[in-house]
C-alpha cells in the first residue's frame, strides 16, 4: 500500500504549509481549539481596550447580577466583572506565554548539548532533572514568594523552572533520535562544527514536538497562575486575574455564583482549546502521518 | 595507497562488529567490500570516515594517521574523503534546499562564501544530472534518485581522494539504481578519486569494483582482483554467497548448482572459536573448528583467502565435498 | 475454471493529494499450485493488486471496483464477517517485515496454535503436535523447542520461516507473499524460496510472489505478471518472458541490472513514473520509451497475446519477435 503512495509528489515549503493546513482544517476538534485559542488571545490583547478600569468601584451595584451595564456583572467592590475578565486574560496570557518562553530558552539550550554530548554531560543534566522533578511545585512557588515577593513576575519564575524538567526531557529526546540520522553523520563528513550541526541540522528538526509542547504547557501555566493567584502566592489584589478573581468569589458563591463561574469558565474554555490545539498539532506535525 | 586500514577492531560493548581487519585501497581504485547483514561493513565505513572511534588498530588516510585524531583534529582532514550514504531519505536534512546541502562542505572548509558557493554547487548538480531548477528545492520534493543524486554531489564537490559508499544504490529501483550505477562509474574516472563500496550485492561490486574483499563476522575472509574472485571464488563462504544470489535467468538459474549454507550467521558477541564460518561451512574439519585461519595467499597471486583448506594446489569447492 | 480469478480490478485512494489510482485495471488468473510472480518497480501497484484478494487495504480510503474471485465464490463484496474466516484459512498473507509481523509478546509456538485452534478447532494438544510439524515443514531445525521461543530470540530467516509456517497453518488455497526474501540476506533468501517451492510441490499451495527482484522471478515462478504504472504489461510462462521480453518496459528492467551491463555500462530508463493521479488514453510508459510512435500517444495499449499465445503484452511495437 505504501508504495502506490511513494511516487514524489513535487510541492514547496509554501505548499508544505497548505497540506499542513489542509489536513488540520478537516479536522474539528483541534479547528474548535483554534477558535478557542483565538478567541483568547483576541480577549487577552484587545479586551482590556475596550472595556473599562477593571479597579473602578461602583458602590450602587455591589454584587449586582448580570446587566446591561454590567454584562457579567459585578464583584463585592461594585467592579465590572467583564473588565476584570478581559484583565484577567491579559495576565493569564503574560503568565502562560512568559513561563513557557522562559522554560524554552533555557530549557531547549540544555537539552540539546545533553543530548549531544550524550556521553560526558547527558547523565549529570538528566540526573538534576530527576532531582527538579522530585521538588514539589507549590513548595518551591511558596519559597520563591517568599524571597521575592507574591508577583507575576514570581509566579512566571516558578512556572517557568517547574516546565524546565519537561522541555529538557523533550529535546534532549528529539536530539537523541536526530543525532542517529544519516544527515548529522553527513554533516560531520562535510566537516560541519558541532556548534552548526546543533543550530542547523539538529535545532530545527526537533521543533516540531517542541511546539506541541508548547500547547501543553501554556494552559498549564495558566491554570498554574491561578492557582497560585488563588492561593494568595501569585498576583495580588487589586490587579485583576482570574485566580484572584476565584478567591473573592469564594466568599460570595451563594449570593453572586457568576463571579466564580466567569473565571472558572475563561480557565477551562483556555485550557480546553490549547489541549485541542496540541491534540491537532500532533497528529499534523507528527512525521509518521506522512511528510 | 590512499586508505590503509591495519588490522582493524571495532567493539560496541559486547559486540564484535569488526574484528580484526586489514584492507588498503590504492589510488583511484574502488575496492567492493561484501557482506551480509552483521558482518561488520558498515562499521569498517563509519571507521574511516571516523564516525566513530576504532577500538584499535589502524586507519591511514593518504598516509595520515587517523585512527584516533580528535573531532577537531580530523576536521581539516575530511576535504579528503566523504560519505555516501544508503538511505536516501534520512541523508539529507529536511530543512536544507538542494543547494545548501550541496554547498556545505564548501563553507566549512573556508573555501567559499555562501555567494561564491553557488556556481560551483551549481557546476557539480550538473555533473551529477540534475537539472538546475532542482537548486531551490527541499529534499522532499525529489525522488530517490534524484536525493542519491544529490547525496553525490555532497560528497563529491571538495573533490576527495576517497569516497567511503555504504549501499548507496540498494534503496532504489532497478531501474533508478541503473542511473545511479552508470553515474558513478562516470564520475570515479572523470574524477579518479579512490572508493570503498560497501555493499551487499555481488552484482553492483562485480559491475564497478576493481577488487572485492568479503568480510565475514568482522573479518575479511578472501580478497582479489574482481573478475578472480567471480571466476574462481576459493573460499566456501564465497561460493556459497556467488551460488545463492539467483541471476535474472531461469533456464540457467535452474540448473545452477547451489550451495545451500545450513544454519544462521552466529551473533558477533560470540563468534565461534576457529574458523568463524566453520559452524556454517559444508567442508568443515576438526581443524576449523580449533584454529583459526589466517589470511594468507598460498597461490601469490593477489588473491589471499583465509581458510585451512586453501593450499598451494588445492582450492575447495563447497558445492561438492558434502 | 482457476483457483483465484481477479477481473478488471481498480484500486483508487484517497489522499490529501486527490485520488491515487494504484490500481487500474489489471485481469489475472491463478491455476492450483501455481507460483504466479508480480513484478515490477514501487508504486506500480503490485502489492495492492494482491492484497485486494484477502481486502487487506486501508478500508476507509480504499475505492476498490472490478472482481475478485476464489473458487468462482466473489469476495469483494463478502461482509467482513466471512471475509475473516478466509483470511487464514483460504487466502493468507506473508509479509516483508518478519520482525513487525509477529507479536513480540507470544510465543512462537502460541501464535501458530493461535491460528489452528480458530480456524480449524483443534485441541491445545493437537495444535501443539501441528505447530511443530509445521515448523518442521518450513525447515526450523528443533522444532519442538523452538515454539517455546519469542520472536526476539529467533534471527530474521528464522522469523520468516515462522511466519510462513503461521500462514500455512491452515492449508491455505492462496498464499500471498508480500517481498518476504527482501529483507533477508542471499544466503538465508535461497532457503526461504525452497520452502515456497516445497509447500506448492507438498500441499499444492498456490502462491502470489511479490518481488521486485527478477532473480527470484527467475527462479521460482512458473508465470510472471510484469505492472507498470497500475497495469499489467506483459505476463508469460518465466522461460518464455525471460526469453523473449516483448514489452519494452520489461526489456528494460531486464537491461537495467547490473548482470546485463554490456561494455561497463548499464541499461538505463530515462524519464520517470507518470503522475499516480492522471490517466491519459496513451501508453503510460511512451514517454519513456525509445519506441514510441504517435499511436502509442493517442491510444492506451490492451494486454493482448502474442506468440505463443500465452505470452500476453500490452504493446503496439513488442519486440523479441524473433
Amino acid at each position: 500500500m505504501a508504495d502506490a503512495l511513494a511516487v514524489p509528489v513535487t510541492t514547496g515549503r509554501a505548499d508544505r504549509r497548505r497540506r499542513l493546513w489542509r489536513r488540520f482544517r478537516r479536522r474539528p476538534m483541534p479547528m474548535a481549539g483554534l477558535v478557542l485559542v483565538a478567541g483568547f488571545l483576541l480577549l487577552a490583547l484587545l479586551g482590556p481596550l475596550l472595556t473599562g478600569d477593571p479597579s473602578a468601584q461602583d458602590y450602587t451595584a455591589t454584587l449586582a447580577p448580570p446587566s446591561g451595564a454590567h454584562p457579567l456583572g459585578t464583584d463585592d467592590l461594585g467592579r465590572d466583572a467583564l473588565a476584570r475578565i478581559a484583565h484577567g486574560a491579559q495576565v493569564s496570557l503574560q503568565a502562560g506565554v512568559l513561563s513557557t518562553l522562559l522554560a524554552m530558552v533555557i530549557g531547549i539550550p540544555i537539552g540539546l548539548v545533553a543530548g549531544f554530548y550524550r556521553r560526558w554531560l547527558d547523565p549529570v543534566v538528566m540526573r538534576l532533572v530527576d532531582v527538579t522533578l522530585a521538588f514539589p511545585f507549590l513548595v518551591f512557588a511558596v519559597g520563591l514568594a517568599a524571597i521575592i515577593g507574591p508577583s507575576l513576575k514570581g509566579v512566571v519564575l516558578a512556572l517557568g523552572f517547574s516546565q524546565l524538567p519537561a522541555v529538557i526531557r523533550i529535546t534532549r529526546g528529539e536530539v537523541l533520535a536526530i543525532r542517529e540520522m544519516d544527515y548529522v553523520a553527513a554533516a560531520i563528513a562535510d566537516g560541519a562544527t558541532d556548534r552548526h550541526i546543533l543550530l542547523r541540522y539538529v535545532l530545527p528538526n526537533c521543533s516540531s514536538p517542541l511546539i506541541v509542547q508548547a500547547t501543553v504547557a501554556i494552559p498549564a501555566a495558566i491554570i498554574g497562575e491561578s492557582t497560585l493567584s488563588f492561593l494568595g502566592l501569585g498576583v495580588q489584589p487589586p490587579t485583576p486575574s482570574w485566580g484572584v478573581m476565584l478567591t473573592t468569589a469564594q466568599q460570595y458563591l451563594d449570593v453572586a455564583p457568576w463571579l466564580a463561574i466567569w473565571p472558572g469558565l475563561m480557565i477551562a474554555l483556555a485550557t480546553l482549546g490549547f489541549n485541542l490545539l496540541g491534540d491537532g498539532l500532533r497528529d499534523v506535525l507528527d512525521p509518521r502521518s506522512g511528510r | 595507497m590512499i586508505l590503509e586500514i591495519d588490522n582493524l577492531v571495532k567493539h560496541y560493548g559486547q559486540v564484535r562488529a569488526v574484528d580484526g581487519l586489514s584492507l588498503s585501497i590504492g589510488q583511484g581504485e574502488v575496492l567492493g567490500l561484501v557482506g551480509e547483514s552483521g558482518s561488520g561493513k558498515s562499521t569498517v565505513g563509519k571507521c574511516v570516515l571516523r564516525l566513530t572511534e576504532p577500538t584499535s588498530g589502524g586507519i591511514r588516510l593518504d598516509g595520515r594517521d587517523i585512527t584516533h585524531l580528535s573531532r577537531r583534529a580530523m576536521r581539516p582532514l575530511r576535504r579528503d574523503v566523504h560519505m555516501v550514504f544508503q538511505d536516501p531519505y534520512s541523508s539529507l536534512n529536511p530543512r536544507f534546499t538542494i543547494e545548501q546541502i550541496v554547498g556545505e562542505p564548501l563553507l566549512h572548509h573556508g573555501i567559499a562564501s555562501r555567494r561564491e558557493a553557488g556556481g560551483r554547487v551549481a557546476a557539480m548538480l550538473e555533473q551529477v544530472g540534475l537539472r538546475p531548477e532542482m537548486r531551490s528545492r527541499f529534499p522532499h520534493e525529489l525522488s530517490g534518485g534524484q536525493r542519491q543524486r544529490v547525496g553525490l554531489a555532497r560528497a563529491l564537490i571538495l573533490e576527495p581522494k576517497l569516497v567511503v559508499a555504504d549501499e548507496p544504490v540498494s534503496a532504489l529501483d532497478v531501474s533508478v539504481q541503473a542511473s545511479v550505477l552508470n553515474l558513478i562509474t562516470d564520475l570515479q574516472r572523470e574524477m579518479g578519486f579512490s572508493c570503498l563500496f560497501i555493499t551487499h550485492d555481488l552484482s553492483v561490486v562485480e559491475f564497478l569494483a576493481d577488487r572485492v574483499a568479503v568480510m565475514y563476522l568482522g573479518k575479511i575472509v578472501e580478497s582479489g582482483p574482481t573478475a578472480q574472485i567471480f571466476a574462481e571464488p576459493r573460499h566456501p563462504y564465497t561460493q556459497a554467497l556467488l551460488s545463492a544470489a539467483p541471476v535474472a535467468d531461469p533456464v540457467r538459474q535452474r540448473e545452477r548448482r547451489r550451495i545451500v549454507l545450513g544454519g544462521d550467521v552466529p551473533s558477533p558477541v560470540d563468534p565461534p572459536a576457529g574458523c568463524r564460518f566453520h559452524t556454517r561451512c559444508p567442508l568443515a574439519y576438526d581443524a576449523c573448528r580449533t584454529s583459526e585461519p589466517a589470511l594468507t595467499d598460498p597461490r601469490t597471486s593477489g588473491h589471499p583467502v583465509a581458510c585451512h583448506l586453501v593450499t598451494a594446489d588445492h582450492v575447495p569447492d563447497a558445492a561438492v565435498n558434502r | 475454471m482457476s483457483l483465484l480469478e481477479i477481473t478488471d480490478l481498480t484500486v483508487d485512494f484517497d489522499t490529501e493529494d486527490g485520488l491515487v489510482q494504484a490500481v487500474r485495471g489489471i485481469s489475472l488468473e491463478l491455476g492450483e499450485g501455481e507460483i504466479l510472480a508480480l513484478c515490477g518497480e514501487s508504486g506500480c501497484g503490485k502489492s495492492v493488486t494482491a492484497m485486494s484478494v484477502p481486502r487487506l487495504l486501508p478500508p476507509d480510503t480504499t475505492r476498490l471496483s472490478g472482481s475478485v474471485k476464489l473458487d468462482g465464490r466473489e469476495l469483494t463484496t463478502l461482509p467482513e464477517s466471512r471475509m475473516r474466516q478466509i483470511r487464514g484459512k483460504d487466502v493468507s498473507v506473508v509479509f516483508q517485515e518478519p520482525m513487525t509481523s509477529l507479536n513480540p509478546s507470544f510465543t512462537v509456538g502460541y501464535q501458530i496454535t493461535e491460528v489452528l485452534r480458530r480456524h480449524e478447532g483443534l485441541s491445545r494438544r493437537a495444535a501443539r503436535d501441528r505447530a511443530v510439524e509445521l515448523l518442521e515443514l518450513v525447515g526450523i531445525p528443533l522444532p519442538a523447542r523452538r515454539i517455546k521461543e519469542y520472536p526476539h530470540q529467533l534471527s530474521g530467516g528464522m522469523r520468516q520461516r515462522v511466519m510462513i509456517a503461521i500462514a500455512v497453518a491452515c492449508s491455505p488455497r492462496v498464499l500471498i507473499a508480500d517481498e518476504p526474501t527482501t529483507a533477508l540476506d542471499v544466503t538465508i533468501q535461497a532457503g526461504v524460496l525452497d520452502v515456497f517451492r516445497d509447500l506448492r510441490d507438498r500441499l499444492g499451495t498456490a502462491v502470489i510472489l511479490i518481488t521486485h527482484d527478477l532473480g527470484v522471478v527467475a527462479d521460482i515462478a512458473d508465470r510472471a505478471v510484469v505492472m507498470y504504472a497500475g497495469r499489467a504489461v506483459e505476463q508469460a510462462p518465466v522461460t518464455e518472458l525471460f526469453a523473449r521480453p516483448r514489452h519494452p518496459y520489461t526489456l528494460g528492467l531486464m537491461n537495467a541490472l547490473p548482470s546485463a551491463a554490456v561494455n561497463g555500462r548499464l541499461a538505463e530508463i530515462p524519464g520517470m513514473v507518470p503522475s499516480p493521479l492522471t490517466d491519459p488514453d496513451e501508453c503510460a510508459f511512451q514517454a519513456r520509451c525509445t519506441r514510441a510512435q504517435d499511436d502509442c500517444r493517442r491510444k492506451r495499449p490492451q494486454l493482448e497475446p502474442q506468440q505463443p499465445d500465452d505470452h500476453l503484452a500490452a504493446c503496439f511495437h513488442p519486440g523479441g519477435q524473433s
